[in-house]
């Protein structure tokens, strides 16, 4: 199975910072409230706190895609 | 059975606006960005969601024992179609054109991230105009409940908290907002 990757629409995102509180493994906020991702695949412990953080984007900005 | 089915219905009903009314203001309050470390983002949305099931079960209680109760006559598609009922049918028709459009909120926002963003935000909109229905069919067609003092003071209550949270939301301001002008 691809790994999944998460993915942020630089545009889409509005600095609402949910994925951040919900992935802080995988996410950490800018000076300006808006998202870093960390590099390579969600790992599998991770994988349903990631998808909870994509659900509540309430922009929709982030996602998750297996490459 | 006697009265036990619409008193059922009435009371459910009163839950109900306390339900909305609580999904409402939490639901400003999230999108105006309002958080604090003990009440992060996530919670207060995870709380208005759950609220709002909440809020759709006590009214699937209360639509069903009005229907089932003999009393006022209500037919099952007095609920859904608006001001076709012959008990009180402005009231009621009210009641149904909230029903019908918390129906097509809940139902986007169960496949919100299958949807365009636009789409599901546009019907999330029809809840600010679905509280202040279902509070006029509340207070239309309660009868002897709406001279109730306590009873006033409760749909008061509910008034003034949306009010107040709506007048933030509008007020809130953030920089990706601003920018976005
Ligand atoms: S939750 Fe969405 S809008 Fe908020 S910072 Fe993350 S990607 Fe951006």
């Amino acid at each position: 199975m691809a790994a999944d990757r998460l993915k942020v629409g630089p545009i889409m995102c509005h600095a609402h910072g949910l994925c951040a509180e919900l992935l802080p493994e995988m996410v950490r906020l800018d000076e300006w409230g808006y998202p870093i991702l960390a590099d390579g695949p969600v790992p599998p412990v991770l994988r349903s706190d990631a998808r909870a953080a994509v659900a509540a984007c309430p922009t929709l900005a982030l996602r998750l895609r297996s490459d | 059975m006697g009265q036990t089915l619409w008193f059922a219905s009435r009371a459910t009903g009163l839950v109900s606006l306390l339900l909305l009314t609580a999904t409402v203001v939490l639901g400003a309050s999230h999108s105006g960005r309002v958080a604090t470390t003990r009440w992060p983002r996530f919670t207060l949305h995870a709380v208005h969601r759950n609220l709002s099931l909440l809020a759709v079960a006590f009214l699937a209680v209360h639509v069903a024992t009005a229907i089932v109760d003999p009393y006022a006559g209500i037919a099952w598609l007095d609920v859904v179609v608006p001001f076709a009922s012959t008990y009180h049918p402005f009231w009621l028709g009210l009641g149904a054109v909230a029903l019908d459009l918390l129906v097509a909120v809940i139902v986007t926002s169960l496949v919100r991230t299958r949807l365009p963003l636009r789409v599901w935000r546009a019907v999330h909109l029809a809840s600010y105009a679905l509280w202040p229905v279902a509070l006029v069919h509340g207070w239309g067609i309660g009868g002897s409940d709406s001279s109730l003092s306590w009873v006033l003071a409760l749909e008061g209550l509910c008034l003034a908290a949306v009010v107040v949270a709506v007048g933030l939301r509008l007020r809130a301001t953030h920089p990706d907002s601003e920018a976005r002008r």
